[in-house]
């Protein structure tokens, strides 16, 4: 997995609430057996028409907006376990959500791929859509390490919650399977333990 | 001191904690399908490692699946080169427990694990599937993962997870008569909304729950995740019992004996202390349906959809949106309204008992002219089941077809998809935007609604 430390990026704001992991990446492009080119399609059915052209109110097509961080409005990533959005987040570039509220699988999930989801206040979060609105070039800086996240356009900043395991993990770039698998002989003396 | 279903399971299973970080959890059954697995074990390969308990993982194709033809090669190359990937992978990492496609225990992931009995009351079960919360049921800690997770329980059979909070949700009195579990359930979520019960483990609990079968109880359990519930479940009593005893692999003899007398303890204790309860009266659910496109959009069948200003300021855009993808308006009733497509299936509704409710509702009437009608058995086993008890001919009599056993039109990753506009009436789980196919339009509904919808055509309230 790739570390993760701090980041200062423009935004991709997507004021919607409830966006579901079908949405991040519908079922029908599920179909691979590794994990690359999810990318290109993330958000398929709002991203593209019928015949594969963009769609040009979405926001992924609006040349005006860019960055490695995606803005989301409460709820993001509820439904399926699908790690494929994870995937496709990551393969398309963000390294962070920012969002008031996650759904726990997608949080798990995207830990597990070094993308990092932030937790803000619902007002912190409307001055970034609303900021962002106004002016494309608003940019946020994420600071893992003291967990707080900058919007630089008004200058507040807001501390984040994350379990210091995790935290870890992402700074030096550590799977969770590492760990399991330095924990054998734990495992076998709880399976021996039940016997 | 007292503690709750959950945290005697939980803490029965742990292996060790992380400082400030993750328990280590022992993880009893892992099931595993073809979608969420084939990057999981490219990742053991990548590391030169085996699988480290092959006995404890179950794997069955059904995803990615055709309905009909099954016996015949997969026509779309992409999806049968995930069934064959799969079948690889079992092959080389020596899975005793592998029913590919046309196996008679072959069906949905949450269908045939109860069936055969894998799943028992006391276990860790986890699943590439966010509707593993349906084995809560038996009385297990039961829930999705994502696929890195698949693979460290391939790897080692542990997973990380943070210590979730714990909710009970009582429900006093009784269903009246054309309810369901499945009406309780989107009830349920339509209070909670959506995110409702995130970062909780739910334990359902109180007259109406213990009245109901262990098929109505999955019903229940499966729809945990769509209030954002980590899982949900219903402490053991001999309902759970009767219903695993005799499985094929659930234990037996002098075994069954020593694990009835632990299951036995598995209640929550008296005044075990819940981070949150609540309370409902099963007499206030009606027949419910979606009107929206996330579960908690959910409303009685003779209700009408919220107007805006009942809909708080920062929903409205996504309340709005949610309507014109639906072609629905505020303020709007549904019954009577004209629909183009039902399905009965998915692990949530694809049960015997479900298609007994269908059947019972259509014997010797005809199916409506404008709909299209998807049977979809949740395994073969319940396939067998439907034609032993003669409800195919009632289905046949009535003018439905019977599909072979999957996923289907509950995710439409094969070719069962809703075409772009049309509405279904579907016993699924989800009505996510596309969940049905592009442009589909899905309202849930339980299956004695989806039956009344199939012969009138309409959404229709099956009780009068
Ligand atoms: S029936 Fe639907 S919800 Fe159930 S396992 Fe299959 S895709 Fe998932």
């Amino acid at each position: 997995m790739e570390k993760f430390v701090t980041l200062t990026s423009t935004v991709v704001p997507l004021p919607i609430e409830n966006v579901d992991t079908d949405q991040i990446i519908p079922a029908r492009f599920l179909k691979a057996t590794n994990k690359e080119g999810f990318g290109d399609n993330l958000f398929a059915d709002w991203r593209y028409n019928k015949d594969g052209s963009p769609k040009a109110d979405f926001v992924l097509n609006n040349p005006v907006y860019g960055g490695n961080i995606l803005v989301a409005g409460k709820n993001f990533g509820s439904g399926s376990s699908r790690e494929h959005a994870a995937w496709a987040i990551d393969g398309y570039g963000f390294k962070v959500v920012v969002s008031s509220f996650f759904a726990d699988i997608f949080k798990n999930n995207a830990l597990n791929n070094g993308v990092l989801p932030v937790v803000v206040s619902a007002e912190f979060l409307a001055e970034i859509f609303d900021g962002a609105n106004k002016d494309p070039k608003l940019t946020l800086t994420v600071d893992l390490e003291n967990q707080t996240i900058k919007n630089n356009a008004n200058g507040k900043s807001e501390s984040f919650e994350i379990n210091s395991y995790k935290k870890e993990c992402l700074l030096k770039g550590l799977d969770d399977i590492d760990y399991l698998l330095s924990k054998r002989e734990l495992i076998e003396a709880y399976e021996a333990s039940r016997k | 001191m007292s503690k709750t279903l959950f945290d005697k399971i939980w803490d029965a299973h742990v292996v060790s904690t992380v400082e400030n970080g993750p328990t280590q959890l022992y993880i009893d059954r892992h099931f595993c399908h073809e979608v969420t697995s084939p990057q999981a074990f490219n990742g053991l390969r990548a590391r030169g490692l085996k699988v480290f308990r092959p006995e404890l993982t179950t794997m069955t194709a059904d995803h990615n699946t055709p309905t009909i033809d099954q016996d015949k090669p997969v026509k779309d190359p992409i999806s049968r080169n995930q069934l064959d990937t799969f079948a690889k992978n079992a092959a080389e990492f020596n899975m005793p427990l592998y029913y590919p496609l046309g196996h008679d225990k072959n069906g949905v992931v949450h269908i045939i694990g109860p069936e055969n009995g894998f799943t028992q009351p006391g276990m860790t079960i986890v699943c590439g599937d966010s509707h593993t919360s349906t084995h809560g049921a038996f009385g297990t800690i039961a829930f999705g993962i994502g696929t890195s997770e698949v693979e460290m329980v391939l790897a080692t059979q542990c997973v990380l997870q943070t210590r979730p909070k714990t909710m009970r949700i009582n429900y006093n009195g009784k269903l009246g008569p054309g309810v369901s579990a499945k009406d309780l359930a989107l009830y349920t979520i339509s209070k909670l909304t959506t995110g409702g019960a995130t970062g909780y483990f739910v334990e359902y609990a109180g007259e109406a729950i213990r009245n109901m079968t262990m098929e109505e109880r999955m019903t229940v359990c499966n729809l945990s995740i769509e209030m954002g519930a980590r899982g949900g479940m219903i402490a053991p009593d001999e309902t759970t019992f009767n219903y695993v005893k005799g499985r094929e692999f659930a234990p037996k003899g002098a075994e069954w004996d020593e694990k009835l007398a632990y299951w036995k303890t598995l209640k929550s204790d008296k005044g075990a202390k819940f981070d949150l309860e609540l309370d409902f009266d099963a007499a206030d659910i009606q027949p419910m349906i979606t009107y929206g496109t996330n579960p908690g959009m959910g409303m009685g069948i003779q209700e009408s959809i919220p107007t805006l200003d009942q809909i708080d300021e920062a929903g409205r855009i996504s309340f709005q949106k949610s309507l014109d993808y639906m072609g629905f308006q505020p303020g709007e009733q549904l019954l009577g309204k004209q629909i183009d497509y039902v399905f009965l299936g998915s692990c949530t509704n694809g049960r015997i008992e479900d298609f007994r409710i269908f059947a019972n509702y259509v014997k010797g009437k005809k199916k409506a002219d404008n709909v299209v009608v998807w049977l979809v058995p949740g395994s073969w086993g319940v396939e067998k089941q439907i034609r032993e008890e003669g409800l195919l001919d009632i289905f046949t009599q009535a003018g439905f077809l019977l599909r072979q056993p999957g996923c289907s039109a509950c995710l439409a990753m094969n070719d069962d998809k809703v075409p772009a506009g049309k509405y279904a009436v579907s016993t699924s789980n989800r009505n996510f935007e596309g969940r049905q196919g592009p442009g589909a339009r899905t309202i849930l509904a339980g299956p004695l609604v989806a039956a009344a919808a199939a012969i009138t055509g309409k959404i229709t309230d099956p009780r009068v």
